[in-house]
């Protein structure tokens, strides 16, 4: 592991993680390569090392997070770190002290690492310049969830192997969906065909534009279209608390038009797997019997978590030590 | 007061159709003799030789944030911030705290401003009370306590029966309404101008729709009324063609827009930078394209800074929670001139944008360099070049995404009623 990462001290040299769009090709190899390290670690015995032992990682999260702070937790645990877990109401937000403030307490406190989930889009970017810990962003706002991106196409490697020119339809509210965002620039990075599916309401403005970047975006709102041929569907969980009622005309119609259940799924290649970044609502954009079909790798999604933010944290840690 | 002669500059003024190479004498607060060489025993000489002499500029839209947010600007250094932008006279918002919304807090500011002010300063008074869009503020008081104009600035007034009856009554004032034009609805709470950029930073996007909707329905509700309806800030492409086709039909129609409107995209904020946040939001290329074409052909009538300053607190902070807005008035003219400099607008166009084109809306006898009109002057050095470092700003608010910027222009002096109020130090 020690030689890993020394052989690779000049691929990796960035002491916060904000965002997966950030990250080489090479760094993301990188990452998938630790990971694969720490799977076997996590799935050994003796489970725990001491790579980050000593340190002190805090979990600040602004939002409500069970499998995210869980699993960076777990992680942190396994890598011989002590975690501190503070939770703040998102209400206190705008009153009090400021975020910069708080996060420089934080590191008075002693945290090496700070993993932050923040309600607001780009709040990791006004405290990172000055922090002299490692900042991690386990979700901001609409914008970037790139450790989940990391996780997911670790899990579409382990079922599909290489991703060029697979194709990977993500269905759901991609408007107001970070971990969308994310598996946009980081799948269509790594070669892969990203179809979205949504009605329009729900999705992102500018994506003629987007097209630009990345040649390899489509939308298709159409399910039915959308699935033929698919490799990976990507189902993202309704975000019922970002919407206002303006979206969509309610949960139904959206079942209508968007469920993946079995009758679509089969549209899909045979091999096609299913995923989804949880929590899940059951029968409402995931039919229960797909979630719990061979198909669903939603289970192995989390438990490849743990080791993708493993990697994430070892290798933020190394690089510090620099 | 001394005389003041300014010697041997290229004298400019769009609406007096002047452009010679000559000198100014000042006496008494007014223009005494112009043109030619002139000499003046015993007058303050300032040398303008390769320079341009034009009429100080006027601002009609500003935020002085006096009283209430003294921490941001005060009509003191606010004012001064004007000077040394070549600002001789100013026009400031009523978003303070409290609103200025009644007669007693127009004298308030202009109490102040003519004991602490650098330059002149004219209060806007507000259309509602306390701008909540509700109900008509005390427009005729405030109109003989001395206001030159109503708006609601910050916010667009949401309900277009108050509209209109706002524009009615404002009929006998003959003073102008200034809206702020954005559709609270369509904007959602946005962040950033719709599009790529937004998508990008996970931000929620303004439509140009947003400008665009409320531009229609004001335009409409004055040529209902016969009202005189000023555009703030018009950022889009949209917006430039509405107006040009409403004054087509005679519509009593004026419009302004910033210096950043005309200078910066979208791709500011990129980064979230705070400093770039702005409403209406910074948009593309193409709404630029659109709003200089406006400014050649008449569809806008003037460029105002719409400065408004924040502390650093205002800005160190998440992207959502930052305060809109740029601390305009000490580099609106060198960054324009770019314009001038890239071949787009011609320098006199320019400077009529700023100083006559604003007086005549305003219906003063301003902004131009003739005998016997008030001495507000600017000297102006079309080629300095200097870079823009916040740490020296006259102005409270030191926040602007030009900061570290390299201008290619700059005022060196401006003359206020015979005095000069700003000279360079460089």
């Amino acid at each position: 592991m020690t030689n890993l990462l020394g052989n690779d001290s000049s691929v990796w040299c960035r002491r916060h993680l904000l965002d997966v769009q950030d990250l080489s090709t090479a760094e993301i190899e990188l990452v998938m390569q630790t990971a694969d390290v720490m799977s076997k670690q996590i799935n050994s015995p003796m489970k725990k090392s001491d790579a980050l032992r000593g340190k002190t990682v805090i979990t600040l999260f602004y939002e409500a997070s069970t499998r995210t702070r869980g699993s960076f937790e777990m992680a942190a645990k396994n890598l011989g770190a002590d975690v501190i877990n503070m939770t703040v109401q998102s209400s206190s937000i705008s009153k009090g002290e400021s975020l910069i403030n708080t996060l420089h307490t934080l590191v008075q406190i002693g945290a090496d690492m700070i993993v932050m989930r923040h309600p607001l889009s780009g709040a990791h970017y006004c405290a990172a310049p000055y922090m002299q810990a490692s900042l991690i962003n386990a979700g901001d706002g609409w914008h970037a969830h790139p450790t989940q991106a990391l996780l997911d196409l670790y899990t579409v490697r382990q079922h599909a192997g290489d991703l060029q020119g697979r194709k990977i339809v993500i269905v759901g509210d991609i408007k107001h969906s970070r971990v969308a965002h994310s598996n946009i620039w980081c799948l269509s990075k790594m070669g892969a065909k990203i179809v979205l599916c949504a009605p329009p309401t729900l999705l992102p403005a500018g994506l003629a534009d987007m097209r630009n970047c990345f040649p390899h975006v489509e939308v298709e709102n159409r399910i039915d279209k959308a699935l033929v041929g698919a490799d990976v569907i990507m189902v993202l969980r309704l975000q019922k608390e970002r919407m206002r009622g303006d979206l969509l005309p309610g949960t139904a119609d959206f079942i209508c038009g968007y469920q993946l259940n079995a009758t679509r799924l089969a549209l899909a290649n045979p091999q096609a797997i299913v995923m989804h970044p949880g929590p899940v609502n059951e029968d409402i954009e995931l039919s229960a019997s797909v979630l719990r079909s061979p198909r669903s790798v939603v289970g192995k999604q989390v438990s490849n978590g743990v080791a993708v933010r493993m990697a994430i944290l070892q290798l933020l840690n190394a690089s510090k030590n620099q | 007061m001394k005389d003041i002669l300014i010697k041997n500059g290229r004298i400019i003024d769009l609406a007096t159709g002047l452009d010679e190479t000559g000198d100014v004498l000042i006496s008494g607060g007014r223009i005494k003799e112009l043109g030619g060489s002139i000499s003046a025993q015993g007058a303050e000489i300032l040398d303008a030789t390769s320079q341009v002499v034009c009429p100080g500029f006027i601002d009609m839209h500003c935020h002085l944030r006096q009283p209430g947010y003294e921490a941001k600007e005060t009509i003191a250094s606010g004012s001064k911030a004007a000077a040394r932008g070549g600002f001789t006279t100013i026009c400031c918002m009523p978003n303070t705290n409290p609103p200025l919304d009644n007669a007693p807090l127009i004298t308030y500011v202009n109490t102040i401003a003519e004991k602490e002010a650098a330059v002149r300063v004219l209060p806007i008074g507000c259309i509602t009370r306390a701008r909540k869009g509700d109900e008509l503020s005390d427009m005729m008081t405030m109109a003989q306590a001395g206001v030159v104009a109503f708006s609601d600035d910050g916010s667009h007034v949401k309900n277009p029966q108050l509209m209109r009856r706002a524009m009615e009554y404002s009929l006998p004032l003959g003073l102008p309404i200034i809206e702020h034009c954005e559709d609270s609805d369509l904007a959602d709470g946005g962040q950033a101008n719709e599009g790529i950029v937004a998508t990008t930073l996970g931000l929620c996007g303004i439509p140009t729709a947003a400008e665009e909707v409320a531009v229609a329905r004001d335009i409409i509700l004055a040529e209902l009324t016969g009202a005189r309806l000023h555009i703030a800030h018009v950022s889009t492409k949209g917006a430039v063609e509405l107006i040009r086709q409403a004054k087509k039909r005679g519509v009593k129609l004026s419009a302004e827009v910033t210096p950043h409107h005309l200078t910066l995209t979208e791709e500011c904020v990129l980064g979230y930078n705070t400093q770039a946040k702005v409403s209406p939001p910074l948009r593309t290329q193409s709404d630029i394209d659109a709003l200089i074409g406006g400014l050649k052909d008449g569809t806008i009538d003037i460029i105002a800074t719409d400065h408004a300053p924040h502390t650093a607190n205002d800005k160190a902070c998440e992207f959502g929670l930052a305060a809109c807005g740029i601390s305009g008035l000490e580099t609106a003219f060198s960054a324009l001139m770019q314009l001038v400099h890239s071949g787009k607008l011609p320098l006199p166009l320019l400077i009529a944008k700023l100083s006559s084109a604003p007086a005549a809306i305003l219906r003063m006898k301003l902004g131009s360099i003739c005998v016997g009109a008030p001495a507000d002057i600017s000297v102006i050095n079309p080629h300095l070049e200097w870079t823009v470092n916040t740490a020296n700003f006259i102005s409270k608010g030191h926040n602007t995404p030009l900061e570290g910027s390299k201008l290619k222009g700059k005022v060196t002096a401006t003359v206020y009623a015979g005095q000069v109020v700003y000279q360079d130090e460089t």
